[in-house]
């Protein structure tokens, strides 16, 4: 049997058993479907339970009934449609903008978003039926969330309303579950095909303005993948699993820490080295860190 | 030109190409979905091109209301996405008095300062009268008390019956020997919480709210009712003096006889 990656499950997929058996191989996977799904959950119950720990949904939300939080960058569409931003709205904006900036990379994309799952799931079976061996994928730059990003906000001042938060698939798939879909559900099948049949990692890395504003935010920030040539062998697993390759230029030529913010902090990279040598690392430990994209 | 040079330009080119095109569909889409002014917001919401540019869609307000009338529009549904609204023939607003939904905001599209009075500290304290979610409307043709039958659903389910409803006794002229006992809707009292159209016996609503905005005209400024007392105090505003000046012609009135028409 020809071996196939199942990046779903972070693993090549010909002894599935025996590595199902090896938990640390998805200790991040793991957790990370735990928290967007703990997020979600925690704030559906707000909605159908009236649990207290979580109300509202990801473009702002109140935890405790105290703590306001809010999306930083529907927050800056709002202020580019020309609204004054209430103080709660404004302080939401702040606590979450400083949490992913110090915290660093794109955690929000790696670890809370729901639409990380959908992606997922469409790069799973791409490579599962192996589709970019067959066709060729559209040639989209990687920097175009930075034009969709400069669009949300051009758009938003032209148009007076937060332009991405209206069209958003996040939104609609977030608010979806807390909610009801409505026909949100098409916008969320739009992205899933669109990274199944058109690109690979098409929506999160190529076209999401809100993965390139945490791009921007998390360029800084403190955790970071770090890479050991030493160690290294030259499988490039690591290369074949990271949805943002080129984050992981390094490998292969020179010790590093990931210092693009691109990176999502998935930690995918480590769970597939089998030797040691790609870690969660923080921007201080590698001094030899060469430089970003 | 050099090749790098060019190269640099055709894909700078291309990408603002691209985005004029994507920003385009974009602001299509949105410009169609906000064209959708049969809507009713929650108290307190600021005017609703206000609301659509800072409401952040985060549904607190939904899930505050103790009697599930608010709901978050979803795709599909012809309203704004993502924004709250209620429709009052199924689950009209409840008036609360401590109206939970509005404290919930985070962003100040319901907005505490439009449905509070200030006490003598300058505290705001809440008063959900002065809510103006939309304006109850009805009509006549439909609405049985106007066919001289006695109904006053609708009056005596008001909140603020015998101020945004009142009852008119008139003469039924058809019968010649009845009362008609007519429902009236005053815009200076009624807040547009729907309760009347819920509770409404026709088969389809004959008393229903709609956006203010929609439901009413607008004086002209300067016609001043003169039996009504105050009424004069409209024109404070207004400018004392406004001059039409319309051009006068050089030409002689003779000239038009003199010209040559064909």
């Amino acid at each position: 049997m020809k071996r196939c990656f199942d990046e779903f499950v972070g693993a090549y997929c010909n002894t599935p058993l025996q590595h199902a058996m090896d938990m640390r191989k998805y200790k991040y996977l793991i957790s990370r479907r735990m928290t967007q799904i703990a997020v979600l959950f925690l704030f559906f119950a707000g909605n159908a339970y009236g649990w207290k720990i979580l109300r509202g949904n990801l473009s702002s939300a109140k935890v405790l009934d105290t703590l306001p939080l809010s999306d930083p960058f529907a927050v800056a569409q709002s202020f580019s449609a020309g609204t004054a931003i209430a103080k709660d709205a404004l302080t939401g904006a702040l606590i979450i903008f400083l949490f992913y900036a110090v915290l660093g990379g794109r955690v929000f994309c790696g670890w809370v978003c729901p639409v990380n799952m959908v992606t997922d799931t469409a790069r799973s079976l791409r490579n599962h039926f192996r589709l970019d061996s067959s066709w060729k994928s559209w040639d989209i730059s990687r920097s175009m969330r930075y034009w969709v990003a400069g669009l949300s906000i051009t758009l938003s001042v032209t148009l007076g309303v937060a332009a991405f938060e209206w069209i958003s698939p996040i939104g609609m798939l977030h608010r979806g579950i807390i909610y009801g879909f409505g026909f949100g559900w098409a916008f969320v099948l739009v992205v899933f095909l669109f990274d199944l049949f058109a690109v690979k990692n098409g929506f999160c890395g190529h076209v999401c303005p809100l993965g390139g504003f945490y791009s921007l935010a998390g360029r800084y920030g403190f955790l970071r993948i770090g890479y050991d040539r030493d160690k290294c062998t030259m499988c490039m697993k690591c290369i074949e699993i990271c949805p943002e390759k080129q984050v992981l230029h390094m490998v292969g030529s020179q010790s590093g820490a990931v210092l693009s913010g691109e990176c999502i902090n998935c930690g995918r990279c480590v769970e597939a080295c089998d030797d040691d040598a790609v870690n969660f690392s923080n921007i201080y430990a590698k001094k030899q860190s060469v430089g970003s994209r | 030109m050099m090749p790098e040079r060019r190269d640099f330009l055709l894909k700078t080119i291309k990408s603002l190409g691209l985005a004029t095109a994507g920003g385009l569909v974009w602001a299509g889409f949105i410009e169609e979905g906000r064209s959708a002014p049969l809507i009713l917001r929650p108290p307190g919401a600021v005017p609703e091109k206000q609301f659509i540019a800072s409401c952040i869609k985060c549904g607190m307000c939904v899930e505050a209301c103790p009697y599930d009338s608010l709901k978050l529009s979803q795709p599909g549904d012809g309203r704004p996405i993502g924004t709250p609204f209620y429709i009052p023939r199924t689950t009209p607003c409840r008036m609360c008095k401590d109206i939970p939904c509005v404290p919930a905001c985070p962003t100040g599209s319901l907005d505490k300062a439009l449905v509070s009075d200030k006490d003598k500290d300058g505290e705001l304290i809440f008063n959900i009268s002065l809510a103006r979610m939309g304006l109850a409307v009805i009509d006549r043709e439909t609405c049985i008390a106007y066919s001289g039958i006695q109904c006053d659903a609708c009056y005596r389910a008001c909140p603020l019956i015998d101020s945004a409803i009142t009852v008119e006794h008139t003469r039924n002229v058809r019968t010649g020997k009845h009362a008609m006992l007519a429902p009236v809707v005053h815009s200076n009292a009624c807040t547009g919480c729907g309760i009347c159209e819920k509770a409404c016996v026709t088969k389809k609503a004959s008393i229903f709210v709609l956006p203010v905005a929609l439901a009413m005209g607008e004086a002209s400024e300067r016609y001043v009712k003169g039996w009504e007392e105050r009424d004069e105090e409209r024109l404070k505003d207004v400018p004392e003096k406004v001059i039409t000046e319309t051009p006068r012609s050089d030409k002689k009135a003779v000239d038009y006889l003199n010209e040559e028409v064909f």
